[in-house]
């Protein structure tokens, strides 16, 4: 049960993007269409999970033992962004029809900071391997809701008379205080924080 | 070189014309002194930074340039990191997370790979403050104006200092507390950027 908590407390009461103010560049950047929307979702879904247990291992089998703690931020930024690489190839190679439905967010995904903060979230909560697991799942999933939403209705502002000044990214903004205040009403939720 | 200082600060402040480095922007900005704390430091990875990159450009194969970088930032976010730790817890945890996520802002990568590697010692250090400034200003603007409104005091310091109360003590009763949740820093920004974007329209009109 407290693993279904996490799951809730990580997809919807705080959303990444709209609670936590993480990934926001994505979010914004890439939420003016649906179909980009849902792939870019997908990618940080499949890289978040990977990325999650990979830190989760490193830090626990190698950088704990050894004393190493200090070099916890150069050693998660260095192997996120040498998977998503690797990634890249892969599916380059393995499978093209992945590929070239992905392909062009895997590289935005390193600097992507949902990916980091989670990795450094799973450290900071002390999360073991199960609900590293779930928490990353959670997240990411909340990550492409929240990215899909945003898609579809910017797609309607598009066609809708906006002031000049506000056109664009404001309005986006003031799109995202909406869905964020629509979002708090999770909070009280099953009466959970997290 | 005073040109590429300014330049940072007002017509390509980073955050509010550009719009980069939005989420510690957004997160880090419910008070005012919090936000003080979050600039001091990118201002201080970012210059450092620049410095190295710049100092290093000859040697920096052009191949392997971006993970350098990155080894060189998450040096100088790591020292923060742990000097802000023993110094300032308080500050500390209120910036949490993102203390160690400076390491992917887009200002820093972006202003070594874009200015520091190709210009000299000098102006890559004044850029770096100028845009370490200019983040800074952005974020101060909007903690100020999420402190005020949502909270009543300006520039309280976590366990120290409990602020000016500059809209008085009816206020301080009943603020908007909308406005340091989530939703509030998403309205700030929105209507900062709108503000400019209007002013700018009516002065080349």
């Amino acid at each position: 049960m407290s693993l279904f908590l996490l799951f809730l407390s990580a997809f919807l009461v705080n959303n990444i993007v709209l609670m936590r103010f993480l990934g926001l560049c994505p979010f914004f950047g890439v939420s003016s269409k649906l179909d980009t929307a849902v792939g870019m979702g997908m990618s940080v879904i499949f890289v978040m999970v990977l990325s999650s247990v990979i830190t989760w291992f490193l830090y626990q089998y190698i950088l704990m033992p050894l004393n190493l703690v200090f070099l916890r931020t150069a050693a998660f930024i260095l192997v996120i962004a040498s998977l998503v690489q690797f990634l890249e190839i892969y599916f380059k190679k393995a499978i093209p029809g992945l590929y070239s439905a992905l392909g062009i967010f895997l590289p935005l995904i390193t600097t992507n900071c949902t990916i980091l903060g989670v990795a450094f979230l799973n450290i900071d909560y002390g999360h073991s391997l199960i609900q590293t697991l779930v928490y990353s799942i959670g997240v990411s999933l909340g990550f492409t809701l929240a990215l899909v939403l945003m898609a579809g209705i910017r797609m309607r502002i598009d066609t809708a008379p906006v002031p000049d000044a506000m056109k664009g990214l404001p309005i986006a903004f003031i799109t995202a205080s909406l869905m964020a205040l629509a979002f708090l009403g999770f909070q009280g939720f099953l009466g959970l924080s997290l | 070189m005073l040109k590429t200082f300014i330049d940072g600060i007002v017509k390509n402040n980073p955050v509010l014309v550009l719009a980069i480095g939005l989420c510690p922007t957004l997160a880090v900005s419910t008070s005012a002194f919090n936000a003080l704390g979050m600039g001091a430091a990118v201002i201080f990875v970012l210059t450092f930074s620049n410095l190295i990159v710049s100092s290093f450009r000859k040697v920096i194969p052009d191949n392997l340039r971006i993970p350098i970088f990155i080894i060189v930032i998450s040096t100088f976010v790591t020292i923060v990191d742990y000097v802000m730790k023993a110094y300032l817890p308080g500050l500390s945890k209120n910036l949490g997370v993102f203390v160690p996520l400076i390491v992917v802002n887009c200002i820093i990568l972006g202003r070594a790979e874009g200015f520091a590697y190709k210009n000299s010692v000098g102006k890559a250090v004044l850029d770096g403050l100028g845009s370490g400034i200019g983040f800074t200003l952005a974020i101060f603007i909007m903690g100020t104006i999420r402190e005020i409104l949502g909270q009543g005091t300006w520039m309280s310091i976590p366990g120290g200092f409990e602020g000016f109360k500059v809209l008085g003590q009816g206020f301080l009763n009943y603020p908007v507390l909308f406005m340091i949740l989530p939703p509030g820093g998403f309205l700030v920004i929105a209507f900062l950027m709108g503000g400019i974007r209007y002013f700018e329209a009516r002065r080349s009109a």
